[in-house]
């Protein structure tokens, strides 16, 4: 990341989607940058927070992120704001009204799509929000491009009074590839200017507004046709011309180099004048877009006869191995076999918890009591607990979703379910993003429900990032840190029903569980220890196993620490006949942090501290 | 000049290194005048999932996928990884495959089997394939995460760009952060050639672009 920030202008370099963004935005002279952590978006704020000369902030979630940033667009600054699709929904309820106040300081929206759910709940196209809201749509197709629109949409912003969104896409945002960077204009904020008629959205000020903002998408229709983000390129093969965009367009050149292609990049309002003259140089055309039929519609809709999803998936990325069978099938050409090797398939490997996750030690416990509770989940590393070996979670939907289902589960109960505990489960990052609201409506509601906020000191599946939970800022300086205790107690849980635990203490987690979960109203506990990845972190010493004294009882396996592995296993036949299936174990010292949940798990008392292989150098 | 793309594929394990491989190779091929891309599928890498980087360069690179049949190299850091991407080889591709076995929790739970020998499966289906044990290797020059540079070293007669830049790229990150290791990484670029060469034997070597 440093590299670009120190790259003078013309240098030639690799950088990432999300690096080069960074870079396009520091240059068009933005002053103020806000996001929340999302996959595949998170490089973006934290390559802009190296940057001089720019305010940087992590957003306690992306609506809040959003409104830092209208405010400064309000106020006069370029101002930038970034995150992953999901993070747009959360954002909706302000940049839904923002297009119909405008900007004054250019405002840039980069909303990253999570095209084949590398890291993702769902995979939506976020290109539905430029129709919804009546904004431009630019999409890139590489670094490069990135580069080059993320500084050209500030232009355009105030140019047309609106907020544009860059829209990206994981193969964009995670893909190196070479950039020639330029050097940094400086705008100057001019100030916010009072104006109520602009500003303050009342229905009689709004409703003014609203022909200003169907008026600018006509100019900005006519602004698409011309841009030059917007391409024709000719080919000899006239079978087929394609249109498209985003990375779809590079796997499009790639598998077909001799087919005439028009190369969207201002894709929304889509420029139906020059897919028209594509028309005139093939005899048929496909549209070739990730995700949704949306540009095949608006196309077929100006009376353009096109195919796009009736020959390509409409879920997932259009890569050649899937462009290449489905074009040549549809023109009756031969296709070619896709290797000429065989495709092993060997055991999976599922993402599971660190070695010395604290997650792993509340997730040991609750899958002790698994069939006396439900559990309500969300979203970060925690989810894994619906893996194996714990199996302990029974739904996730939406970051912070986990109060208000609880709550929901709690109210509509079976004679079946009557008497099962219901248990909701979050993380640090997730519960100040948007479960407060949801604890809170379990305490005015008086929900039976007890909440798990698993507090690890970080935004742990992003790779660790700082929220105001942590005490640090996005620069890693000091910020005032949340008392999670003091918040929950706010909110109304009583005191005594608020528990701060340690979640290596494996029989004290379980205790402490099973006595909240016992008391019929709201109650949180609070789980205290660090990521293993994070600064907070301090390892211990590691631990191994006595073979002489294991008695393969396997319940150390069911910690699911990834340092622990089964070396043998043996089948043993009870005097009642039943088959014991036994498990010997061994830790990997070299993984092993001292974490001392296996420890606690084990009977024989055949764990015990291991002298640490020599770590060479 | 027509436009020679050459493919290389690197695979593993979270935290294996393998994102770090496919770096030096990326800016090693900028370095020499290359356009390049390298595209990460890594969504939950930290935590032992599969992880591959795709690594493409050439007069102009489009796509940042290598496409199934079409990499020139696949460097494997596992020896399950590399039977997993098989499928994504060239004929006359090469496999520069690691043999270590990781064994993840799903399979030492006994859920799923671990191939008793992906290599010999992988030969079976005619893929050429050099393997040793770069682990070993490592362990006798003294640090386990010398396992990147021999694996490097391992492809670097394999490359349309001579051996030593592959070597310069590597050793000019420690040079200023940490000169005391520049001297240990060369030996262990070279140990990774001289494995590749050891392993030729019947799978004669040849320049993945030639």
């Amino acid at each position: 990341m440093s590299v670009a920030v120190q790259a003078s202008p013309q240098s030639r370099l690799l950088l990432s989607g999300n690096d080069a963004i960074a870079r396009g935005v520091w240059e068009a002279g933005a002053r103020i940058a806000t996001a929340y952590p999302g996959t595949p978006s998170t490089e973006i704020l934290e390559s802009l927070s190296l940057y001089p000369d720019l305010y940087a902030e992590w957003s306690v979630n992306e609506k809040v992120a959003l409104e830092v940033a209208i405010g400064g667009a309000m106020s006069g600054a370029r101002s930038f704001c970034a995150m992953k699709h999901v993070g747009m929904n959360v954002a909706s309820d302000a940049f839904m009204t923002v297009t119909v106040a405008g900007v004054v300081g250019g405002l840039v929206i980069a909303v990253a799509d999570d095209v084949g759910l590398s890291s993702s709940q769902n995979e939506q196209d976020s290109r539905y929000w430029g129709r919804f809201a009546h904004v431009p749509i630019l999409e890139p197709a590489d670094s490069q491009e990135a580069y080059e629109m993320a500084k050209y949409a500030f232009e355009l912003s105030e140019s047309y009074n609106t907020p544009v969104i860059l829209r990206l896409t994981t193969r964009v945002c995670h893909v190196k590839a070479v950039v020639e960077v330029g050097e940094r204009s400086p705008h100057a904020i001019t100030g916010f200017t009072p104006d109520a008629k602009r500003w303050v959205m009342t229905p009689g000020n709004a409703k003014g507004r609203l022909p200003d903002q169907i008026a600018r998408e006509g100019k900005l229709q006519t602004l698409a046709e011309a841009s030059p983000f917007n391409r024709l390129e000719p080919g000899s093969d006239r079978r087929i011309g394609f249109i498209t965009a985003g990375p779809a367009y590079m796997h499009v050149r790639e598998s077909f180099p001799d087919a005439p292609v028009l190369k969207l990049g201002f894709t929304y309002p889509v420029p139906v004048a020059l897919a028209e003259k594509l028309a005139g140089l093939a005899d048929k055309i496909v549209v070739v877009e990730e995700t949704e039929p949306l540009m095949e519609r608006d196309l077929k809709a100006a009376g353009l006869k096109v195919h796009g999803k009736d020959l390509l998936p409409r879920l997932g990325e259009l890569t050649p191995d899937i462009l290449i069978p489905a074009i040549k099938g549809f023109l009756g050409d031969p296709v070619p076999p896709a290797s000429a090797y065989p495709k092993f398939e060997p055991f999976p490997r599922p993402p599971t918890m660190c070695a010395a996750c604290p997650h792993m030690g509340v997730y040991y416990s609750l899958a002790r009591m698994r069939k006396k509770v439900q559990i309500s989940g969300d979203i970060g590393c925690y989810t894994l607990g619906a893996g194996h070996p714990w199996n302990a979670l029974d739904s996730t939907i939406s970051m912070g979703a986990s109060m208000g289902i609880a709550l929901g589960m709690d109210k509509a109960r079976s004679e079946e379910t009557k008497d099962k505990a219901v248990i909701a489960v979050i993380g640090d990052s997730t519960f100040l993003h948007m479960g407060m609201q949801g604890l809170l409506d379990i305490v005015y509601n008086r929900g039976n429900v007890t909440a798990l906020i698993l507090d690890n000191r970080t935004t742990g599946m992003t790779g660790g990032q700082h929220h105001a939970g942590t005490g640090k800022g996005l620069k890693g300086g000091d910020a005032p840190r949340v008392d999670f205790v003091k918040l929950v107690e706010a909110l109304g849980v009583k005191p005594e029903r608020i528990r701060k635990i340690d979640p290596y203490m494996l029989p004290v987690v379980f205790k402490t569980i099973k006595e909240e979960t016992e008391i019929a109203e709201p109650s949180v506990i609070i789980t205290d220890r660090p990521c293993v990845l994070s600064e907070f972190y301090e390892k211990i010493k590691p631990y191994r196993v006595v073979d002489e004294d294991c008695t393969g009882c396997g319940n150390c396996v069911n910690v699911g620490c990834p340092a622990i592995t089964v070396k043998r296993s043996e089948s043993k036949v009870r005097a009642d006949g039943k088959v014991n299936q036994l498990k010997f174990t061994t830790i990997d010292t070299a993984m092993c942090t001292g974490c001392h949940m296996c420890v606690e798990s084990c009977g024989p008392k055949a764990i015990v501290p291991a002298q640490p292989i020599a770590a060479v150098q | 000049m027509t436009n020679v793309i050459t493919n290389i594929l690197v695979c593993g394990t979270g935290g294996q290194g393998v994102m770090t491989a496919a770096e030096i190779l990326a800016q090693t091929a900028v370095s020499k005048g290359f356009d390049c891309k390298k595209s990460e599928v890594a969504g939950m890498a930290q935590r032992g999932g599969v992880v591959t980087s795709h690594v493409r360069f050439g007069k102009r690179v489009l796509s940042p996928v290598i496409s199934p049949g079409t990499a020139d190299i696949l460097v494997a850091f596992e020896v399950a990884e590399a039977s997993r991407w098989t499928d994504m080889l060239r004929p006359g591709g090469v496999a520069m495959v690691n043999t270590i076995r990781l064994v993840p929790p799903v399979v030492s739970m006994g859920l799923f089997k671990y191939p008793d020998d992906p290599v010999a499966q992988m030969r079976a289906a005619g893929v050429t394939v050099y393997d040793f044990d770069a682990g070993a290797i490592a362990r006798d020059l003294g640090d386990l995460r010398l396992v990147n540079t021999i694996m490097l070293g391992a492809i670097a007669d394999f490359l349309p760009f001579p051996a030593d830049e592959l070597e310069e790229q590597i050793v000019g990150r420690f040079r200023e952060r940490k000169p005391a290791m520049v001297e240990v990484n060369k030996r262990a670029f070279d140990a990774g050639r001289k494995a590749a060469r050891e392993r030729a034997g019947a799978d004669q070597p040849r320049a993945a672009n030639q």
